[in-house]
C-alpha cells in the first residue's frame, strides 16, 4: 500500500488517489502546421518506461487538486512529489530526487 | 519422432509406470538466423509460430523466450473464454478465436480441456437489464449466441449467489453466453509449443531479446539476444504486459500503458459453481476450477506497474464483493494469489499488424483479455508475417487507428472497464 504526500494535505493512503498518467506532456504546435500522425501521437502515445516514471496524480477523496508524482513503476517507490507547474526534478544515481 | 497421445497411450504408459513419456518439445541452441523471429513464448508467440508452419510452410522460425514458456500472462489468468463482445470487428475476431477453441485438442493432438460451462454477467439494476438486453442484440446480430436469464433462471443456474432483495448487488437478471468457458491455459501454451516443435520451429528459452539490428533503409536485418545475435527480417512481438519495452529498444512509442491485474485461487471445494460468472458493477468474476478451487479475478490496480506482485486496495475490494455476494463463500480460505503485467490501450482494443518499423509486427494491447484470443491472435501474426499483409481480421485493429480516429473503443461498447 502506498502512502502518497499530497502537497496540500500531507500523507494519505493511495486509496484516496487516482493516477492520472504520463506528465508534462507537451501539446505540439501551431494547430494549423501539425500533421495528422503528430496530432494522433500526442493523444495517444505514452512513454510507459519501466522504472522513472513522471506522472500526474489526483487527490480525489481529498483535497481535488492535482499534482505530480515521480514514482519508479517497477519498485513503485516515490521519489518526489512536486506541483503541476514545477519541473520535473532531476534523480540522482541512488535513485531520489534532488 | 513424435508421440502421439489417446487413450491408449495413456494406458499403455500407465502400465510402464509413466517412465516412457518423452520431452513434449526440443530445446536447441538458437541458429545464426532465421526466416521469422517470434519473440515473447506465451500462447500469442508459440500459437503464431504453429500457424507460420502449419498454414504457411515456414518452418525457420524461432520463438524466444526471456524466460521459461507460459511464464507471463498465459499461464497467469483466470482463463475466461468468451465473445461477448459490441462492436462487429471485435465479434468477428473473438468468435474466430472461440470456434478455433472448440476444436483445439483435437487439432494440437493435446487436451486443452475447453470447458464451455457457459458465462453469465449480472444485471445489478433495471438500467443493467436494459445495457444487457442491447448487448444480446448486438451479440445475435454478430453471429454469437446470446441468451436472456430472469432472476428465477439465475437463481437456479447459481444457487451460492445472494439473490435476495435486501443483498448489496440485488439480481436483476443476467446476460448468458452459452458457448463461452474455460480452458487449461498451460496446456494451451504446451499444445501450441508441442505441435509447433514438431513442425521445425525452434523454441529458445532463457533467451532475452536486448536490441534490435536495422539496415540503412531502417528495416530490421536481426535481433540482439541474451544468447547472442539471431538474423532475421521478419519479428513478429507478442511480449503482451511488455511490449512498450520492446518499442522503445526498436525506437518508437505506443498507445499502451502497463498495469497489474490480479487473479486469486482458494482452496479446493466440492462443486458449488458450474459456470463463469461477472458482476460488472464490482468488476469481480469467478470460475471453478475442474481441482475445485474457486477461479477469481477483479479490476486492474490503481497505477502503472512493471511489478508482478499487485496492490491491497484491489485485494480488499475483490474478496469484499466475493463475500457479500456469495455469503456460502465467506470463511473460505485463499491458496494463492498473484499479478500479472497487461498492456491497457485507450480503446480497450488490440494492436494487431505493421510497425513503424519495416520488417518488425505486433500482436499486443489484448489486456486483460487476450487469453481467449490466443488462436485467433497467432492466426492474424502469422498471416501478417507470411504475407506481410494484414489478416482481414486484423484490419480494423492496426495501429494506424490512433492516426485516423478509427477507434473501436469496446470500453464504451461491451462494457468492459478496462
Ligand atoms: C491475472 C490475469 C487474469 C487474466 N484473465 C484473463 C481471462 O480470464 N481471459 C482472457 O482471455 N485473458 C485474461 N488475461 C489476459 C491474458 O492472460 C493475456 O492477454 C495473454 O495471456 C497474453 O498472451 P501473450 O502470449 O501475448 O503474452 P504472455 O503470455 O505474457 O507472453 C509474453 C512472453 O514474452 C516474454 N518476453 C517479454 N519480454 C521479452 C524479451 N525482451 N525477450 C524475450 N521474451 C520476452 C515474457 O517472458 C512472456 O513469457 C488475464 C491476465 C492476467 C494477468
Ligand atoms: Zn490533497
Amino acid at each position: 500500500m502506498l502512502q502518497i504526500s499530497c502537497p496540500w494535505c500531507g500523507p494519505r493512503d493511495e486509496i484516496e488517489f487516482r493516477c492520472g498518467g504520463q506528465s508534462h506532456i507537451i501539446r505540439p504546435g501551431p494547430p494549423e502546421e501539425i500533421d495528422d500522425a503528430t496530432w494522433g501521437r500526442y493523444l495517444s502515445e505514452k512513454t510507459n518506461p519501466r522504472g522513472d516514471h513522471l506522472e500526474r496524480w489526483l487527490h480525489a477523496a481529498g483535497c481535488r487538486r492535482w499534482f505530480n508524482v515521480a514514482r519508479d513503476t517497477a519498485t513503485h517507490r516515490i521519489r518526489a512529489v512536486y506541483h503541476m507547474i514545477e519541473a520535473a526534478p532531476a534523480i540522482d544515481d541512488e535513485g531520489s530526487a534532488r | 519422432m513424435k508421440m502421439r497421445y489417446s487413450a491408449w497411450t495413456v494406458f499403455k504408459q500407465g502400465l510402464g509406470g509413466q517412465r516412457g513419456w518423452k520431452p513434449a518439445w526440443r530445446s536447441p541452441d538458437p541458429k545464426p538466423d532465421y526466416e521469422v523471429v517470434v519473440i515473447g513464448g506465451g500462447g500469442h508467440g508459440l500459437a503464431t509460430a504453429y500457424y507460420l508452419a502449419r498454414t504457411y510452410g515456414i518452418r525457420r522460425v524461432a520463438v524466444l523466450e526471456k524466460g521459461w514458456i507460459g511464464g507471463g500472462n498465459s499461464g497467469r489468468n483466470t482463463t475466461a473464454i468468451r465473445s461477448n463482445y459490441y462492436y462487429r470487428a471485435s465479434a468477428r475476431m473473438y468468435e474466430h478465436s472461440l470456434k478455433l477453441y472448440e476444436r483445439l485438442s483435437k487439432e494440437l493432438n493435446y487436451n486443452v480441456m475447453f470447458s464451455q460451462r457457459g458465462m453469465i454477467s449480472l444485471a445489478h439494476s433495471p438500467h443493467d437489464v436494459e445495457l444487457a438486453h442491447r448487448q444480446a442484440g448486438a451479440m445475435r446480430l454478430n453471429g454469437v449466441d446470446a441468451d436472456f436469464l430472469t432472476p428465477a433462471e439465475i437463481a437456479r443456474r447459481v444457487p451460492i449467489l445472494d439473490m435476495s432483495p435486501e443483498a448489496r448487488f440485488p439480481v436483476f437478471g443476467g446476460l448468458l453466453q452459452k458457448r463461452a468457458g474455460t480452458a487449461r491455459h498451460d496446456a494451451v501454451v504446451w499444445g501450441y509449443a508441442r505441435a509447433a516443435d514438431a513442425l521445425g520451429v525452434d523454441i529458445i528459452q532463457n533467451c532475452e531479446v536486448t536490441g534490435f539490428r536495422r539496415g540503412a533503409d531502417g528495416a530490421v536485418t536481426g535481433v540482439e539476444t541474451s544468447r547472442g545475435p539471431i538474423a532475421t527480417t521478419r519479428i513478429g512481438v507478442a511480449v503482451a504486459g511488455h511490449s512498450s519495452r520492446l518499442a522503445e529498444m526498436a525506437g518508437f512509442r505506443l498507445p499502451i500503458t502497463s498495469y497489474a491485474l490480479q487473479a486469486f485461487v482458494s482452496e479446493p471445494l466440492k462443486p458449488v459453481l458450474d459456470t463463469v460468472i461477472l458482476s460488472p458493477a464490482t468488476g469481480v468474476y469467478m470460475s471453478q476450477s475442474d481441482k475445485g478451487g474457486l477461479v477469481i479475478g477483479g479490476g486492474l490496480d490503481l497505477y502503472p506497474s512493471y511489478a508482478q506482485r499487485g496492490n491491497m486496495p484491489v485485494i480488499r475490494n475483490v474478496l469484499g464483493a466475493v463475500a457479500a455476494q456469495y455469503p456460502a463463500l465467506g470463511r473460505v480460505r485463499l491458496l494463492r494469489q498473484w499479478a500479472g503485467i497487461v498492456d491497457v490501450v485507450p480503446d480497450s482494443s488490440p494492436i494487431i499488424g505493421a510497425s513503424p518499423v519495416p520488417g518488425l509486427f505486433l500482436d499486443c494491447g489484448w489486456g486483460t483479455g487476450g487469453f481467449k484470443a490466443i488462436p485467433v491472435g497467432g492466426t492474424m501474426l502469422a498471416h501478417q508475417l507470411a504475407t506481410l499483409t494484414p489478416h482481414e481480421l486484423a484490419e480494423p485493429f492496426s495501429l494506424e487507428r490512433f492516426t485516423t480516429g478509427a477507434l473501436i473503443d469496446e470500453a464504451a461498447g461491451s462494457g468492459i472497464a478496462h
